[in-house]
């Protein structure tokens, strides 16, 4: 290791023209940085509980500050908000949980993750059972909306993916064709097109007055759509694992379920790791996109924030806001996901 | 998978719920909507997703804005309730769709009601609650009292060809020339009204309200009281349904009548209190019952409309009125103090 100031003249000056590109650049960094800081920090505002109290002319945190809840939660009674926030550590204890047990526990954790968590979150939060009141899902909003689509799509699209996986490569054409049209469907229509479809068509061909709850359309249509790239991804593991160990297993004496679910998939699910977190966190990202549809997700609700005639004019601090929590939930994913290869993987570093 | 089972048990107590409702609904001759309010116990209203002056939610999540009141009153009129509101926040895009399928008891969404909405979205225009259109708004310091003395000015407007055109048309019908000056994001033409670029800014007299109290120092800013182009705002509900459509209009019209006639939140108990002889106030304060069962509701409807949300102009003053987005009442006034809005006589 150099020293610094050998390092310093090596990288950043090594010629008259490098260094005097080094310092028109550091020159504009440090413009841009303290423009920024001087907005964030130094002339923001976050005391009060009104506009008026925003007259530094910098930020105005306060608009933040008194939305806060409304971001997370949407309308959600605030009463009954605890019913969100244990649900929600339910489902992220549980999760950690799974990836810090012993081995021998990690099948039943994740059993219990995939199919006791969702039922007792799901009474969380609708309610009507066990003497919790019934919370409509039109006052449910905010990150928590972001949260939940992500969370019921991602792991019921995973799940069908798999199966939709396994399909495509199944001996039987009828399930092979079903697979293969299913996953090229979903793949080859946008998103946007599919949620308009929920939102538009569902209720045309339903008998009039009779509805499905919105919210429910937007998971099923985010599920399915998630399920194609998820098959994919599957796929790719599930052609990564030489045939010889599927052939040594059936030469075992291993029935066919039994082969795909002990011997091939724990292989190539491993490997689809990164593949599968991308897609979650496209996922969060592309939930967003529900607010076309009348679900008020976070950025929806800092979007309609901006209309309150109490606060107009706060768009940079609201999408400033989104900008953070986007950012920090996904790099989040992105961690909990090098440290499940990690952990998953270590038989394989030498 | 258990909510696909779901989907189809909902799917099928619904058929036979709605054959059910059918028969009944025959059988008393009245509104489908309005039982299914009655049965449901909450109107299910769809508004704008974020709009100031019409639909927004203030800092603790609640619904505020005129169109908000709107849904209030009718709630109030149907179940007595003003809060048993659901709020079905509707983008531009599904607005119509929503309302065909029977989602939304009513659409209160900042729409223009127009002839193809009419004709073929096969949708039924109840009443327009607020008169909209291209306004102006211009710096104070140009001493510029009408649109017309615009002659020479630069106005910073949104690009889409309806308010650079109108703003041409305009200029052309009356012998002047207006400069514009076009951007894709609202905040960037404030900032550039702000910045000193253009005299003023140009958009529909709702956004023009809403973008002159964003200004740093609003009362810098005035709205002229010129409207060049034609966007009635108003009720939409679904056509086939004449006495829920009856209801909506009604309530429009109490709203309008009881501020011809004085009558505010704060002052209805005391004239209802006073015993009037006037058969008009009897009708609007609910004191003639027979008068009301016409309608299918009780004699107290238009009284708990007024006492839940207060008269049309208590309303407009706010959302809109000086102490809220500043926007002069103009056409929205009563039609006796110069304005368009004319309540049908209560009779």
């Amino acid at each position: 290791m150099a020293p610094t100031h050998v390092w310093v003249k090596r990288n950043l000056f090594p010629s008259l023209s490098s260094g005097l590109l080094t310092l028109v650049l550091a020159g504009v960094i440090i413009v841009l940085v303290k423009a920024i800081f001087d907005w964030a920090v130094t002339d923001a505002t976050i005391s009060g509980t009104t506009r008026a109290a925003c007259n530094a002319g910098g930020a105005c945190w306060t608009f933040i500050k008194v939305r806060f809840d409304l971001f997370f939660y949407g309308r959600y009674p605030s009463p009954e908000r605890w019913r969100v926030d244990l649900a929600l550590a339910l489902v992220v204890g549980t999760t950690a949980a799974t990836l810090i047990a012993p081995p021998r526990w990690q099948g039943w954790l994740a059993l219990i993750l995939l199919g006791f968590v969702p039922a007792v979150a799901g009474i969380l939060l609708v309610g009507g059972l066990f003497g919790l009141a019934y919370i409509a899902t039109n006052l449910w909003g905010g990150l928590m909306l972001n949260i939940l689509l992500t969370a019921v799509a991602g792991g019921g699209g995973f799940i069908l993916g798999v199966f939709l996986a396994l399909g495509r490569r199944s001996k039987y054409p009828v399930i092979r064709l079903f697979s293969m049209l299913f996953i090229e469907l979903w793949r080859g229509v946008p998103l946007l097109t599919v949620l308009f479809m929920a939102m538009l068509l569902v209720p045309l061909f339903m008998p009039n007055g009779a509805t499905i709850d919105n919210l429910l359309r937007a998971m099923l249509a985010l599920t399915l759509f998630t399920a194609a790239y998820m098959a994919e991804i599957v796929r790719g593991g599930l052609q990564a694992i030489p045939r010889g160990q599927a052939e040594a297993a059936t030469a075992l004496g291993l029935r066919p379920w039994a082969i795909q679910c002990f011997i091939v998939l724990p292989q190539a699910l491993r490997l689809v790791i990164p593949g599968l977190v991308n897609t979650v966190i496209d996922l969060f990202k592309d939930t967003t996109l529900v607010s076309i549809v009348g679900l008020f997700d976070l950025l929806a609700v800092i979007t309609q924030a901006q209309k309150d005639q109490a606060w107009l004019g706060m768009a940079r601090e609201g999408y400033a806001f989104a900008v953070v929590v986007f950012f920090l939930c996904c790099f989040g994913m992105s961690l909990f996901s090098r440290r499940l290869e990690h952990r998953l993987n270590r038989h394989l570093r030498y | 998978m258990t909510s696909l089972r779901k989907l189809a048990y909902a799917a099928a107590l619904a058929v036979c719920g709605l054959g059910a409702a059918g028969l009944s609904a025959e059988a008393q001759v009245k509104s489908p909507t309005l039982d299914a309010v009655k049965k449901r116990g909450e109107l299910n209203c769809g508004v704008d997703t974020g709009i100031p002056g019409f639909a927004f939610q203030d800092s603790t999540g609640k619904w505020k804005g005129l169109d908000v009141a709107y849904c209030r009153a009718i709630a109030a009129a149907v179940l007595g309730d003003a809060e048993k509101v659901k709020y079905v926040g509707v983008t531009t895009k599904v607005r119509f769709t929503v309302l065909q399928s029977g989602e939304i008891d009513v659409l209160i969404r900042d729409s223009t009601l127009t002839f193809t909405r009419d004709t073929q979205l096969n949708l039924s225009p109840i009443a327009v609650n607020f008169y909209a259109g291209q306004a102006f708004m211009v710096k104070k310091s140009l001493k510029v009292a009408s649109a017309k003395e615009l002659n020479g000015a630069t106005i910073c407007m949104l690009t889409g060809a309806t308010l650079e055109l109108n703003i041409a048309d305009y200029g052309a019908a009356n012998g002047i020339k207006i400069n514009s000056l076009l951007f894709d994001k609202p905040e960037e033409a404030f900032a550039a009204a702000e910045a000193g670029r253009c005299d003023g800014y140009s958009d529909d007299s709702g956004s023009v309200a809403a973008a002159r109290s964003t200004m740093k120092t609003p009362d810098d800013w005035v709205i002229l009281p010129e409207i060049i182009s034609k966007e009635p705002l108003g009720i939409f509900a679904r056509e086939g349904d004449e006495k829920w459509g009856d209801i909506l209009k009604w309530t429009h019209m109490i709203l309008l009548t009881a501020e011809e006639m004085g009558v505010t939140k704060a002052n209805a108990d005391q004239i209802k209190a006073s015993k009037p002889v006037d058969p008009f106030m009897q009708r609007l304060l609910g004191l003639d019952e027979d008068f009301s069962k016409q309608l299918g509701l009780d004699g107290a409807w238009s009284y708990r409309i007024i006492k839940a949300v207060g008269n049309y102009g208590e309303i407009y003053d706010e959302y809109f009125g000086p102490k809220a987005l500043g926007l002069p009442r103009g056409t929205n006034n009563l039609w006796t103090k110069g304005g368009l809005q004319y309540a049908l006589p209560l009779r």
